[in-house]
This record gives C-alpha cells, sequence and structure tokens, in this order.
C-alpha cells in the first residue's frame, strides 16, 4: 500500500547499483529534530522529487547527501562511497543547483565559471568555458557582471557550470522559483539530460507540477521522516500526487504503517 | 566517575584540604621577611593561576580528542575544564591586584606575569562567550575546540613577549633549577593549599560534567520521545 | 596524486582563491576604502589625542605606528568573507572538492595583501604628519611589517571564517583576535622601535625572532585547522 522510499524503480531503464544508499538518516541541530531515521535509494536514469513544505527537511536531506553536512546518525553510501569518511570522492561526481546561485555578483559569467572549474578540478580553459556558455545561450554575456543578470540568466550560467563539473549525480534544491518559461524549460531539459546519459537527480520541490513533469519517483516529507513514496509507474496523476501531498505532507493523517525502518532495498525484480 | 558519590568524597577532600591550607597559609606560617602579612595571599594567588594552567591544558587536550573523535564527552570535558580555569584565572587576577596594592600602592601594574594572565583570562572568557553565540551546539564544540587549541599554543609565545617586555615579579621562586628556594614552612601551606585547589578543580570539573552529560542524554530522551 | 601534483594543485587552488578576492575587491573596492579611510583618520585623531609636543610622539611613533596596521588590519579581516557572506557562497565552499588548505591560504593571501598595501600607504602618510625619518630604515620596517603582518593574519583568517556567521561578530573577532596576537603586536612595535630610534634590527634580534616563530607555528596549525571552522 504504502511505497517505501527504498522501493527501486521496477523500469528496464534503471540498471546498476544504487547512485544513493541511505538507511536511518538522522540529523540534529540542538534540541531540533530536522531529519529523522530517513531511508532512501535512488538507481541511475532515476529523477527523485523530494516533496514537503517548508520545514520539512528537504532541504537538510539534500545538504547531507550533498556532504555539505554531516549525519547524526544513519549511514549513507553515495557512488558506493561512505558519506562520512569519502565526502571528497563523492563532491567530484555532484552538483548542486540551488535557489541560491553561489555566484559572485562582482565577477563576470567568464570569471564565476573558471573559478568554479578550477576549484572543481574539471576543465576550466577558455574554450571549454565558451562552449558552456554557449549551451546555455549566454556567449554575449561572458564578459558581463553577474549582477546585472536576471534571475534567470543566473540560473543559466549555473546550469553552465554543471556542464563544465558534469555530474553524474544531480540535486535541486527549489530550482523553479522565479524563473521564466524558458528557463524552466532549460533545466527541466538539462536534467532530462544528464537521467538519459546515466545520470541520476534529486529535486526538493513544493511546487508539485514542476516535480510531476520531471521526476519519476516522489517521496513525501514532514517533520523530517519520510510519510509516503510513490513511482510514476504505478499510474499516479498528477491531482492524485496532490492528494497524497495534501494529506501526507500538510494533513494531520499518520503514516499506517510503522515509519520506515532500515531495511535493505528490495532485490531487483 | 561523576557520579554523585564519588564527586562527594572528592568534594569533602578538597574541603578539608583548603580548609587545612587556609589555617597552615593564613595562621601558622610565619609572615614573610620583607612582605609582611600581606605575603599570605600568595598561598592562594600561585596554587590559583598553577591549577588555571592545569585546567587549560586539559581543555586543550580535550579539544583535540573532540576533533579528532567527535566524542560529545570530550567536548563536555572541554567546555567544563575551561569554566573553571577561567574561575581560577579570575581568582588570581583578583588576589595578584590585592597584593600589588599592598606591595606596591596600586591595583594594576603591568608586569610579566599578571599581564599574562590577563591575556589569559580574555582567551579563555573569549572561548566561553564564542561557545554561546554559535548557532548550535556542533559548531560551538568545534570552533571552541579550534580557539582552545589556538590559545593553549599561544601561551608559551604570550609568555616570552610579555616576560620580555617587563618584569617586576619576584623570579619564580618555586619552579626554578635547584629546587625551592622557599623556607620549609611556607613551602608546606603552599603546596597543601595547591593539592585542595586541585581537588576543588576535580570536583567543579565532575559536578559540571555531570551536568553536560545529564543535559544531553535529556536531549536524546526528549528526540527519541518524538520518534515514538 | 604524487607530492609535486599535489603541491602544484594547492597552488593552482590557492591563487584561483586569492586571485577571485583581489578581483572581486578590485571591483567593488568596499573593503580597501574602507581600510585606507580609517587608517587617515586613526593618524589624525592620534595627533590630537596626544597633543603638540613632537619628543612625546617620536616616543610613541613606532606604537602609533602599529595601532594603525592593527586596527585598519582588524577592518579587512573583518570583511573578508564578506564576498561570501553575500552571495551565499558559503555552502558552495562546502561543496568544492579537494583540500581545504587552499581554500584557507587562498584568502590568507588575499588578506596579507590588503593589510601590506594599506600599510603601504599608511607608512609614509605616518612619516609625513609626524614628520619622521623613515626611509633610512625601510627595509627593516618592511620586513617587521611582513613578519607581523602575516603573523596577524594567520590566526585573524582563521577567526574571521569562524565569526562570518556568528551574531554579534564584530565584537567576537577583536575579542578572541587581540589577547592571541599579542606577541605579534608586541614583537612588531618592538623591532620597529629599535629601528626608528637607530639602533638597528640586531637590537631586536630575539623580537624578530619570536615573529618568526609565531608565524611558523600559525602557518602549519591554522591551516589544519580551516577544515573544522569552514565544516561539520
Amino acid at each position: 500500500m504504502t511505497k517505501r522510499a527504498t522501493d527501486p524503480l521496477r523500469s528496464p531503464d534503471s540498471a546498476g547499483a544504487p547512485v544513493v544508499e541511505v538507511f536511518g538518516l538522522t540529523k540534529v541541530f540542538g534540541g531540533t529534530l530536522a531529519l529523522d531515521a530517513v531511508d532512501l535509494v535512488l538507481y541511475r536514469q532515476e529523477v527523485l522529487a523530494l516533496l514537503g513544505s517548508n520545514g520539512a527537511g528537504k532541504t537538510t536531506l539534500l545538504k547531507l547527501l550533498s556532504t555539505a553536512l554531516r549525519p547524526s546518525a544513519g549511514e549513507g553510501r553515495i557512488f558506493g562511497q561512505d558519506l562520512r569518511k569519502e565526502r571528497d570522492a563523492i563532491r567530484r561526481r555532484i552538483g548542486m543547483i540551488s535557489h541560491n546561485h553561489h555566484l559572485y555578483e562582482d565577477l563576470t559569467a567568464e570569471e564565476n565559471l573558471r573559478f568554479a572549474a578550477i576549484m572543481h578540478g574539471c576543465r576550466a580553459d577558455r574554450p571549454a568555458i565558451t562552449k558552456a556558455l554557449g549551451e546555455v545561450e549566454l556567449e554575449r554575456q561572458a564578459g558581463s557582471k553577474v549582477r546585472t543578470f536576471s534571475t534567470g540568466m543566473k540560473r543559466r550560467l549555473v546550469i553552465a557550470k554543471m556542464l563544465l563539473f558534469d555530474p553524474e549525480l544531480l540535486f535541486l534544491d527549489e530550482p523553479h522559483n522565479t524563473l521564466d518559461q524558458a528557463a524552466i524549460a532549460l533545466l527541466n531539459g538539462y536534467v532530462a539530460a544528464v537521467r538519459s546519459r546515466g545520470g541520476a537527480a534529486i529535486v526538493a520541490t513544493h511546487n508539485l507540477s514542476r516535480a510531476f513533469e520531471m521526476a519519476d519517483r516522489f517521496v513525501i516529507l514532514r517533520d523530517g521522516a519520510v510519510r509516503y513514496a510513490v513511482a510514476k509507474y504505478e499510474g499516479i496523476s498528477i491531482d492524485g500526487l496532490r492528494t497524497l501531498y495534501a494529506r501526507y505532507a500538510e494533513g494531520g493523517d499518520e503514516v499506517p504503517e510503522a515509519a520506515p525502518s532500515a531495511e535493505r532495498p528490495v532485490p531487483r525484480a | 566517575m561523576t557520579s554523585p558519590r564519588s564527586a562527594g568524597y572528592v568534594g569533602v577532600a578538597a574541603l578539608g584540604f583548603v580548609a587545612a591550607g587556609l589555617y597552615l597559609g593564613l595562621v601558622a606560617a610565619p609572615p614573610d621577611a620583607v612582605q609582611g602579612e600581606v605575603q599570605r595571599i600568595m598561598y592562594l594567588h600561585v596554587p590559583s593561576i598553577l591549577t588555571a594552567y592545569l585546567a587549560y591544558t586539559v581543555t586543550f587536550i580535550a579539544s583535540i580528542w573532540y576533533l579528532w573523535r567527535r566524542t560529545p564527552t570530550a567536548d563536555a570535558i572541554a567546555v567544563s575544564s575551561a569554566e573553571v580555569g577561567v574561575a581560577f584565572t579570575g581568582i588570581t587576577l583578583a588576589t595578584g591586584s590585592i597584593w600589588g596594592k599592598s606591595t606596591w600602592g596600586v591595583w594594576w601594574t603591568w608586569d610579566a606575569r599578571l599581564t599574562l594572565t590577563a591575556i589569559l583570562f580574555t582567551i579563555y572568557v573569549g572561548y566561553l562567550m564564542l561557545r554561546s553565540f554559535a548557532e548550535e551546539p556542533q559548531a560551538a564544540a568545534r570552533y571552541g575546540a579550534v580557539v582552545a587549541i589556538l590559545g593553549f599554543l599561544d601561551i608559551p609565545l604570550n609568555h616570552l613577549a610579555v616576560q620580555w617586555w617587563r618584569t617586576l615579579h619576584q623570579p619564580s621562586s618555586i619552579l626554578r633549577p635547584g629546587g625551592p628556594s622557599i623556607a620549609l614552612s611556607m613551602l608546606v601551606p603552599l603546596v597543601v593549599n595547591l593539592l585542595g585547589l586541585l581537588l576543588v578543580y576535580a570536583y567543579l570539573l565532575a559536578t559540571r560534567l555531570r551536568l553536560e552529560q545529564i543535559r544531553q542524554r535529556t536531549l536524546e530522551v526528549r528526540l527519541r520521545g518524538r520518534r515514538g | 596524486m604524487s607530492a609535486e601534483s599535489y603541491v602544484a594543485d594547492l597552488c593552482r587552488r590557492t591563487w584561483a582563491m586569492t586571485w577571485k578576492d583581489v578581483r572581486v575587491e578590485l571591483r567593488a573596492r568596499e573593503r580597501l576604502n574602507a581600510m585606507l579611510f580609517f587608517a587617515a583618520l586613526v593618524l589624525f585623531i592620534f595627533n590630537f589625542a596626544l597633543g603638540p609636543d613632537r619628543e612625546k610622539l617620536r616616543e610613541a611613533a613606532p606604537g602609533l605606528l602599529w595601532l594603525a596596521f592593527i586596527f585598519t588590519g582588524m577592518l579587512g579581516l573583518g570583511r573578508s568573507f564578506q564576498a561570501e557572506r553575500e552571495n551565499e557562497c558559503f555552502e558552495e565552499l562546502l561543496l568544492m572538492p579537494g583540500d581545504r588548505e587552499s581554500l584557507y591560504f587562498g584568502k590568507l593571501v588575499g588578506n596579507i595583501l590588503f593589510m601590506l598595501l594599506a600599510e603601504a600607504v599608511i607608512l609614509p602618510l605616518f612619516g609625513v604628519l609626524y614628520n619622521l625619518d623613515i626611509w633610512p630604515w625601510l627595509p627593516g620596517l618592511a620586513l617587521v611589517a611582513v613578519l607581523g603582518t602575516v603573523g596577524f593574519s594567520t590566526i585573524g583568517t582563521l577567526l574571521a571564517a569562524m565569526t562570518a556567521h556568528l551574531r554579534a561578530r564584530e565584537v567576537m573577532l577583536p575579542l578572541l583576535l587581540f589577547p592571541l596576537t599579542v606577541p605579534v603586536i608586541l614583537g612588531a612595535v618592538h623591532a620597529s622601535d629599535a629601528l626608528l630610534a637607530g639602533r638597528g634590527l640586531a637590537d631586536a634580534a630575539h623580537w624578530v625572532k619570536l615573529l618568526a616563530a609565531f608565524d611558523i607555528v600559525f602557518l602549519v596549525v591554522c591551516p589544519l585547522a580551516f577544515e573544522f571552522v569552514l565544516e561539520e
């Protein structure tokens, strides 16, 4: 009845070892339980949407998975590498697109990319940067300061950064905030490209229509715990998703079963 | 180690030693040939600073241990020891100031030892303030540990600098090659007081540590209760 | 990864970080302007505070000079993570693969450069305003300035990163930094004093050695500690 977040996507697309495997992931900030024993599995060519209202723990989970934070309890592996001990190896293969752009406003587009590329350890030469800017249609703004950019342009610059990094796992934190249609299309296109090339993505959002467009699986969080999980192949519609969201993300219903326990993922069919 | 009963024994022993030490120092020991009665304050002043140094050393070691292993106990020891250390440093400053007033007529002199003690006091008060301003306990522990390590490594450098800068203090009469140069009748109360203060330190540390452990356990229970 | 490629990588990343800071500062020009203006202000106020007595000013000169350097340096350090704070780039630093030491060194070199630049302006201004002949002693003064600036900035950069997120950070940075850098202040002032009084650096050799020792200790400890300051 209730799918667990550890249930893999049973479709011919997914293959191979999981990209993300976490069990009992918990995060405590002082006296607050931000994440409560979350189990999650993600395979290649899957896009997972983390749904929930503000304070549900979506951003915290993303930060833990992207190694920006250390878990208080639980274990996790990204690309088979330990979340606590092999953070550096993980960081080389991931990328984060956030509603905070992490761009230096006083630098030009080109300078921002060059700095990020050098620090990331990927190609930082001019041809590579020009090519990346070209793919997001920002070549003409290469020498303009980011301060002069609109939100859509900034988001496109971040995508250009991702093109340089070429991550296998993408994290997106409320990426559609304040974006116009063209930018949304570009973003969705990029995520789809990552997916089709064998990568994976996790999108945290409270925008259900966007999530429905992009993702294969949906996990609903509330108060730091997984309340419900459902996959697209099960035939859920956008309205069905809305109902589930209203019930589990916002309503007072408790999940009929006990909270997800730390189980190994079900063997692939 | 931090059970109420064992802490209680330490506390009683501390009380005993301090009482004995104070009696020996303030009443039984002979007055100093040069300085007279006011010299008796040394029996509190010197053991205070020595205990403070011990406390800061413990904080240093606990801080390294915390950054390496991230055990909450290590952090609890570090902060507890620093708090007690600050208290003892405060006592050192106060007694030093009183001594200075009686001996040299001024409440404060920029003499090497006193200045160094004041710097030490400021560093560790800063440590405690930093911890209180941090966003959450893990940050407080990390930042505190780093500052405690910097502070401890800084002490010898500060010591040299301030000493070269100024010396009005008597040259060290205990920690000197060749053994102590003060009379036995004065050394005994000094040592007794030192032991007393060390026991007071141990008692306060144990008590504060227990408080910290109770706090952490309460937090765990509260969080576990939420999960249901 | 071999030792050479590790060092090469460290240098490349450090340089990228420093270059970024310098570029941002040259465009925004907030920090440098504030530092220079503040330094000029401090020099003027000292003059008014100490009165017209030439001899008194001459005696106090090394101390005043380093007071100006230190307060100006403090101002600069307080802003060293401004760009990261304003642009919300701290998280970006966390996500960067690779060592944390280069992040620290990158920031450190930037801070040292800005402080030295301010000092290069303050020193001649100081000579002019207080009628002191600094030029014969310039090499010695420069050496002392570099040693002192490096020492001050090593701990300063680390503490600036730590206090960047804190409430009351304008208070916490000086409160933590000053007692820890007393050896630097004393050393620099005494060495400068020996120079300006014509006694030569040999007279203050022990102070110079103390400065060097301080620099070495914290150039080793601070980059290692940076990792713990930056992230959990």
